[in-house]
């Protein structure tokens, strides 16, 4: 058993306690002295030309400060974008203009035109009604394939077209996996849709800035998943404030998924508001506004061909993919569909080689960026689909075909430029099928037919790549930041423990899990540890949370850290028990000279180092505090084995979740309960995405699903008991913890295993329907079930 | 939201006083759709009157010639649980929405509502039931007058609903994904003069009789009576969550499980 509240226990979630009765500290509940409120009124056209913003009548309304259009940003940079990606010949993607406010046109419903200060709330809403727009109404670019047409309306007029970039990869290989296509002996090819989400964290966004005429600071409080990096693109790229002058906090925040990893418009409008007016500004965004401002997910149209030798063996994969990046390049848009996609493309199998096309496209829709999985759902998706396709194709066995063509060896260097430094599919895919009860599937289906329903059972395999990641090769990918992690560990004069952390906790439980580590290292209590991020001004530079990164590269600098920390303290305990450092244990809060009863307690040596009496200052500085940066040299390779199964009602093309397994591999585990809980979070978005969510435009621009009327978020009588399993991943070879991050295996998994599951039913039924693209709506299962005759 | 006037007034009479005071004065009666509608700032009432504060228009109760009388402002979760004598009903009353909805949201403010998913009207059109005005009573097929339309005059407020308790009813409801309305409603009531079926959700129109339905089912209350039956997708509300067609489909399904439900 693990030692109680050290690594591999399940802890209960300290910062439960606040969040659950209402005394958590969100950035909406920061209201500051003379704060005035903004309210942004935004384009309802997708796409149009202003001509004139008439604001006079507004400007006389009650309670109005200021109104400010994007005039007044015309010297501001550009809502940066972090990454740059280098296309097919060579040329660097297209990057036009990010206004904070709308310059020259409007580019997607909801884009920010006026930006109306007021003493309240409803009297900057009262000021935008009262002022007049004269926007030239301009032909929405919004289905991608006609953006790239010849003579499409360009969403950037500036730009020469619609294509932000063509992406090849790995380029040099096109030809061979052309060829090793032509001469398959079988090939099996789907085309579908990733359909677009709306990311929908429980607390929408929020910024106040805050400015100090007295010392020159800029302060912003946002709803932020990493606010060094906001206040790195915000302060260097929009308005030209140094890091010293700009402090950036996040303080609780209310889920992110992705969609709070970006610098958005909002954020900037209230730090420079707040100095223009010299006055504190909060903007408090409602769920309708977040539907169209929260940058949306996924996205893509693809045709993927795997081809197959005569003995089933995968000898190639092609895969042409449409990239949604919607009106504006998002933070990480460009990243998503190419470098956190098609170096996924391999999955867990050996395919010699594969060929991956990007087209990146603009449209005059919300920008598209990453969610949950961010890439690796749509590579695992589509990859899975094609593989379910073809054992059926086949007539063989979809474990049997899986299992023929795994990778069995590790390190596994794939054809797509990542080297997976541990697994065991044979494993997982082995602990699933004990505990899935295939066995018993029969007479399940047997039953369900009884009723009237078709049963289905769908199987997946997945790897994703995580703990992003080594510095060195995503500047070579094109990202212009590190993605190292870092660690400051404070510990107090009697022994007590903080510290502060560049990763971001937005519901994740980090301030449970990362006491574990710590004190398990120490041999201390956890209690005694207390976790501080989310604030530049007290936290070291960090690259924040996404990407499941904060454990196996935030909770590595931790452990560096404390490494830094136990060095120090045994010299100290070396001094006060006058024996040699080489000889001093530290166990269980007791320093020990070994093979003697001779010790010193933690508190005693940790008083020592801050009333430096008794201590060796002439070879060692007083004071117990040590930084650390880490930088992973890899990704991590989380993987996993699921199951599903569904019922279909044939006549009303209901699909109902019965049965869900899986079996992941997420190396060493922390804290089994959390990592259970991310998984069954995954697992729920996923099957969200699977069933129910369907971001949708019509050919206007105007988005259909704008609100829980239509857009159906997955709720808990949507999904099945889940029956995870986490137990004895193989370990991250490269980490110090073994650990490889769980927070996206089940939005990256399910997808297809749920998708299979559907078509497996239809077939059983005698159905001949390969594919119905997500949502699996009832509608869409029905029409499906129609044109199969 | 634009800012408003309340009222709360305790009798009929003082509410019918309020609310023809003003053409801009709108009734609220638990509010479900009328303040989300506020808070987008799409209506922009001068005051409302609130209903749920008047007593004699709250309750159950059940006539002399055995009617379940449902006075106006009685929540969805009363009618729940207390509404036994008719099950279909309670039961419909108890699928509406979440709990929070169900416990604010009354029967008169979905009546006069009409909104084409809602599942009330279906109830109402499929009882036969009586529309109890302060002025006058309306038949239930006199009543309904397409999406959102009544025979409700300006200053006339719902203060009670008669429903007729049928022999054998069951009401299906095919949800909506996202919001959970009726996609397809469809309430089957059979009374010693013949079978109703009244359908939501499906309609252009709004709530509406299946009278091919009924005529089948007066003469066998049976689900196969219904074989071969089907409605044309044309006039059937089509959008993102399905087609006209689909709806139609829908409906014959719903209809047929409805009347197996029903037993």
């Amino acid at each position: 058993m693990p030692k109680d509240g050290g690594i591999g226990a399940s802890t209960k979630r300290r910062e439960d306690a606040r969040f659950l009765t209402g005394i958590g500290n969100y950035t909406d509940d920061i209201n500051l002295r003379g704060q005035a409120y903004v309210h942004f009124l935004r384009s309802d056209l997708a796409h149009g030309r202003i001509n004139d913003i008439d604001t006079s009548a507004a400007e006389a309304m009650p309670g109005v400060v200021r109104i400010f259009t994007g005039k007044d940003f015309e010297t501001a940079g550009s809502i940066p974008c972090g990454w740059q990606v280098t296309d097919r010949f060579g040329n660097p993607m297209k990057e036009p203009r990010h206004p904070v406010l709308a310059e020259g046109k409007v580019r997607h419903v909801g884009d920010p035109i006026c930006a109306i200060v007021a003493e309240t709330r409803e009297q900057a809403r009262d000021a935008a009604e009262a002022i007049v727009l004269d926007i030239e109404e301009l032909p929405a670019v919004i289905d991608m394939k006609a953006a790239l047409a010849e003579g499409s309306t360009k969403v950037h007029d500036e730009l020469d077209d619609n294509l932000c970039f063509d992406w090849g990869f790995v380029e040099e290989n096109k030809e061979a996996v052309d060829e090793a296509i032509r001469n398959a002996a079988h090939v099996t090819t789907v085309e579908l849709i990733n359909n677009r989400l709306v990311p929908n964290a429980m607390e929408p966004r929020v910024a106040v800035g805050d400015y100090n005429r007295g010392t020159g600071e800029h302060t912003l409080y946002t709803t932020s998943q990493n606010p060094h990096v906001i206040r790195l693109l915000m302060g260097a790229f929009v308005l030209g404030i140094p890091e010293h002058k700009l402090r950036v906090v996040a303080p609780d925040v209310g889920g992110g998924f992705g969609s709070k990893i970006y610098h958005y418009a909002e954020e900037a409008f209230c730090t420079y508001a707040a100095k223009e007016l010299n006055r504190p500004v909060k903007w408090t965004c409602t769920r309708s506004e977040a539907f169209l401002s929260d940058a949306q997910a996924r996205d893509h149209v693809t045709k993927i061909e795997l081809a197959l030798d005569a003995d089933n063996n995968f000898t190639a994969v092609r895969t042409m993919t449409y990239a949604n990046m919607g009106a504006y390049l998002s933070t990480f848009a460009p990243s998503i569909p190419t470098w956190l996609h098609g170096t996924l493309m391999a999955g867990n199998y050996k395919t010699p080689l594969v060929y991956v096309n990007v087209k990146a496209v603009f449209t005059n829709t919300v920008p598209v960026d990453a969610y949950r999985g961010a890439g690796r759902p749509e590579a695992t998706y589509q990859l899975e689909r094609a593989i379910d396709k073809a054992a059926r194709e086949l007539g063989v066995d979809p474990i049997a075909l899986r299992r023929q063509n795994f990778i069995t060896e590790f390190p596994y260097a794939t054809p797509v430029a990542v080297e997976y430094d541990s697994g065991d599919f044979h494993r997982l895919m082995d602990k699933l099928e004990s505990r899935a009860d295939f066995a018993g599937f029969a007479a399940r289906r047997a039953e369900s037919e009884k009723n009237g329903k078709l049963r289905g059972l769908g199987i997946n395999c997945f790897i994703e790549a995580c703990g992003i990641a080594p510095s060195n090769l995503v500047g070579q990918l094109g990202a212009r930041a590190g993605l190292y992690e870092s660690a400051t560990v404070r510990v107090n004069a009697t022994g007590g423990i903080t510290v502060m952390t560049g990763s971001h906790s937005h519901g994740q439980g980090h301030e449970t899990v990362f006491p574990q580590v710590v004190a398990d290292m120490l041999g201390i209590d956890a209690s005694m540890v207390e976790i501080e991020h989310g604030d530049t001004a007290n936290t070291p530079m960090g690259m924040g949370t996404y990407g499941s990164r904060s454990i196996a590269v935030g909770g590595s600098a931790m452990v560096r850290a404390t490494e830094k920390i136990i060095a120090k303290t045994k010299k100290i305990a070396s001094h006060l028990l006058e024996a040699s450092e080489a000889d001093i244990e530290l166990k269980d809060g007791q320093f020990t000279v070994a093979g003697t009863d001779k010790s010193v307690a933690w508190g005693d040596v940790t008083l020592a180092a801050y009333v430096p009496h008794n201590y060796p200052l002439e070879d060692l500085e007083p004071g117990l505090e040590e930084t650390a940066f880490y930088d992973p040299n890899n990704f991590t390779y989380p993987a996993g084995a699921y199951a599903c199964e569904v019922e279909v009602d044939p006549e009303t093309g209901k699909v109902t979740i019965a049965r869900f397994t899986t079996a992941d591999d997420f190396g060493n585990v922390i804290n089994p309960m959390i990592v259970d809980g991310q998984v069954h979070g995954g697992l729920t978005q996923g099957i969200g995405q699977a069933l129910l969510e369907n971001c949708t435009y019509d050919e206007n621009g105007q988005l259909l699903s704008a609100s829980y009327m239509d857009y159906a978020m997955p709720r808990a009588d949507d999904v099945p008991f889940f029956s995870i399993d986490h137990s004895n991943g193989t370990p991250c070879t490269h980490n110090p913890l073994g650990v490889k991050g769980c927070g996206e295996a089940g939005a990256i998994g399910s997808t297809p295993t749920v998708v299979n599951a559907v078509v497996d039913a239809l077939q059983s039924g005698g159905i001949k329907v390969d594919h119905v693209d997500m949502p699996v709506s009832p509608s869409r299962v029905w029409q499906a079930i129609q044109a199969a005759g | 939201m634009y800012a408003f006037d309340i009222e709360r007034p305790t009798t009929v009479a003082d509410a019918v006083k309020l609310l023809v005071a003003s053409e801009e004065n709108q009734p609220l009666s638990g509010g479900q759709t009328l303040i989300p509608t506020l808070k987008q700032r799409l209506a922009s009432p001068e005051t409302l009157i609130s209903l749920t504060g008047i007593d004699e228009i709250k309750g159950i109760c059940e006539d002399d010639s055995g009617r379940i009388c449902i006075g106006a402002a009685t929540t969805h979760a009363e009618v729940a649980s207390g509404a036994g004598k008719y099950p279909a009903l309670a039961a419909l009353a108890s699928h509406i929405g979440d709990p929070a909805v169900r416990n604010r949201g009354t029967i008169g403010g979905s009546l006069a509502n009409n909104d084409p998913s809602a599942c009330y009207p279906a109830a109402a059109l499929g009882s036969g039931a009586v529309i109890v005005t302060n002025s006058r009573d309306i038949a239930a097929d006199d009543y309904f007058q397409g999406m959102f339309t009544t025979a409700l005059e300006p200053g006339e407020i719902i203060t009670e609903v008669k429903f007729p308790v049928p022999q054998k009813a069951a009401y299906m409801k095919f949800e909506q994904p996202a919001s959970r309305f009726a996609l397809v409603g469809v309430f089957v009531a059979q009374y010693e003069g013949g079978v109703r079926v009244a359908v939501t959700g499906a309609s252009e129109e709004g709530v509406f009789r299946w009278s091919e339905a009924e005529a089948a089912l007066s003469s066998d209350f049976s689900a196969s009576a219904l074989e071969g039956l089907s409605l044309p997708g044309d006039g059937m509300i089509s959008d993102m969550h399905g087609s006209g067609d689909y709806r139609a489909h829908l409906v014959a399904v719903m209809t047929r499980r409805a009347v197996t439900a029903a037993g």
